[in-house]
């Protein structure tokens, strides 16, 4: 068996991997939360709640429509991101002209209302969700077995990050997107649609979250929680990268979950709080985030 | 009389008299618990009220009070005014380390910084041999006051929740209106006027966060007292959320509100407690209600209505 720092080899590439698919939910989750907030200047509280309804909306096309996984990740992500939109019409929108404050406290509002009807209807303890036949299994590559299943997650994860930065980065929409981020009035006075921009950009970063959760219903039970569990470490993962940038919150979600995931070959007391710790370390050095602007 | 306007005079002293009052027409433990939210949601709403900065982890400073006096309480045997003495310090230890990081930002990254270092002290506890992870710590006698009154007797322990509670306001009051309090809302009205000014105002607001801090703590330790336990659900940002819906649906930046507030949600967790998660949906549904129709607040409402700063 291979040692490698006097750990042995397939422990420490499996807790790895574990790091990376963790890093995968965060990158996602935090990209989601930098985009949403560079339109809508809200710190969007429900992102948690959203991606757990998209792993139930998953679940709910499986078990009510027996729609199956692979169509599910495309259309859970659309009616969630649906969902984010006829919420942003009908309450977010109220908020614009007030402190970013509200925006959070709204949302965290929203995000309890939403876990707790979960809850309600369908208790704490979760509901499984079979991997699909196709991604059953493991593949030896030589120093472990690797399971198919999270192969996948971390692959469809970066492929999808990318594409998102390539599509705000590279495509005249994405300029469009980024001109109104900078200045609103000035964009809509070159005849774009800025209430529009906004209320997509959200439905998009909500569909985000639940194409996360899709990802995620296979790997942890389906449970009102599951974005409990990972909100708050995203939160951690945003005052890291700073919102500034796109590519910065993917760099860092995965950076963090591989962090995370050595921590607990090496400390697995610590790995809870490693994230924060980190968080602490940043503001000391870097109050602004590692790709933060000044504000 | 300490410098409170006519109107809050009168609120005052209607507080004081239902103080005095309800214990003899409802259930004291009851008025205990809202008693303590009272104390907590004050102490956050110095910290949004009057610096304007939204702290959503105070639930971590709340908890570990809980654990100090609950233990202190437990093993070491202290006396009751002791052990709130201790778990006032707790919060003001841990406010000043939390602090002095979390007011690096301010608005939205200040919210976000406390939760994420309150999730760290969440994480902390659970971990942590001496809060008995997820059992807590349990059967905490209530023990004597000065070595000389037993508080085993709820009217005993109300009056002491009380004055804790009194002292608590009045302090908060204090402050508030002292020349330190003004330059707080300086801060709040327009940081960089205060700065060139000449005031340090990150110092301004780590000390107003300590202040805050060291109160959560006290309601903390008072609570853990009343009840005889201390558990993981205080250093839970549940609690954090709720002492925000708390102090916002009684009137962020009032002198009554948090008081109201602690009324109003400790009322409604009492009759929906046997409904389950409903409680949630509820709470969520009055954040949702208030920020969109009344960011006020009742009292903020009332006042406005009344033209009077209550």
């Amino acid at each position: 068996m291979i040692m490698i720092f006097g750990i042995p080899g397939p422990l420490l590439f499996g807790q790895l991997l574990l790091g990376l698919i963790n890093g995968a939910f965060y990158a996602m989750l935090s990209m989601g939360l930098a985009i949403i907030f560079g339109m809508l200047n809200i710190i969007n509280f429900a992102h948690g709640a959203l991606f757990m309804m998209g792993a139930f909306a998953s679940w709910m096309l499986l078990q009510y429509a027996g729609i199956g996984y692979f169509p599910s990740l495309i259309l859970a992500p659309l009616i969630i991101g649906v969902f984010g939109v006829i919420l942003e019409r009908t309450i977010i929108s109220r908020l614009y002209h007030l402190d970013h404050l509200y925006g959070l406290l709204l949302t965290f509002g929203l995000a309890l209302v939403i876990q707790g009807l979960f809850r309600n209807y369908y208790g704490s303890s979760g509901l499984p969700y079979r991997i699909p036949d196709v991604l059953q299994g493991a593949t030896d590559v030589g120093f472990m077995f690797l399971p198919n299943y999270r192969a996948w997650v971390v692959v469809a994860a970066v492929v999808v990050c990318v594409a998102t930065w390539a599509i705000i980065e590279k495509t005249p929409l994405g300029a469009t997107l980024r001109a109104a981020t900078e200045n609103a009035p000035l964009v809509q006075a070159f005849g774009v649609n800025v209430p529009r921009v906004i209320t997509l950009t959200y439905g998009g970063g909500v569909a985000l979250a639940a194409f996360a959760g899709v990802l995620a219903a296979p790997i942890y039970s389906v449970n009102p929680n599951m974005g409990d569990n990972f909100i708050n470490t995203v939160f951690a993962v945003v005052v890291i990268g700073g919102m500034g940038s796109i590519m910065g919150s993917i760099v860092t979600g995965f950076a963090l979950g591989v962090i995370e995931g050595l921590t607990k070959v090496f400390y697995p007391q610590a790995s809870a709080t490693v994230v924060f710790l980190v968080m602490v370390i940043v503001l000391l050095t870097l109050p602004h985030g590692l790709f933060g602007r000044r504000a | 009389m300490f410098g409170f306007s006519k109107a809050q005079q009168f609120a005052f002293l209607t507080m004081l008299a239902l103080i005095v009052i309800c214990p003899f027409v409802l259930y004291p433990v009851f008025l205990m618990r809202v008693l303590c939210m009272a104390i907590f949601a004050c102490a956050f709403n110095l910290m949004i009220g009057y610096v304007g900065l939204l702290s959503f982890g105070h639930a971590a400073f709340f908890g570990m009070g809980s654990y100090i006096a609950a233990w202190t309480m437990k093993f070491w045997h202290v006396d009751a005014a002791v052990a709130i003495v201790l778990g006032g310090a707790t919060g003001a230890v841990l406010g000043l380390c939390l602090g002095y990081l979390a007011i690096r930002r301010s608005g939205i990254y200040f919210a976000m910084i406390t939760l994420a270092l309150a999730q760290m002290v969440y994480f902390f506890c659970v971990e942590a041999p001496f809060t008995g992870g997820e059992d807590g710590i349990q059967q905490v006698p209530r023990g004597q006051l000065f070595g000389i009154v037993p508080l085993n007797n709820d009217m005993a322990m109300y009056w002491l929740v009380a004055a804790v509670f009194l002292g608590s306001f009045l302090l908060i009051h204090r402050i508030i209106h002292s020349p330190f309090g003004q330059v707080l809302k300086a801060i709040r009205e327009n940081e960089p006027r205060a700065t060139s000014l000449g005031y340090r105002t990150d110092d301004y607001k780590l000390i107003a966060f300590v202040l805050s801090t060291t109160l959560a703590g006290v309601a903390g330790g008072t609570k853990a007292l009343v009840f005889g336990i201390a558990t993981l659900t205080d250093v839970h940002y549940s609690t954090s959320g709720e002492v925000v819906l708390t102090t916002l649906l009684g009137g962020l930046g009032t002198v009554f509100g948090p008081v109201m507030g602690a009324v109003l949600v400790t009322t409604m967790e009492n009759y929906l407690a046997q409904f389950g998660q409903w409680v949630t949906v509820t709470q969520g549904a009055i954040f949702v209600i208030c920020v969109l129709a009344f960011r006020r607040g009742v009292i903020g409402e009332l006042g406005g209505a009344l033209r009077l700063a209550l």
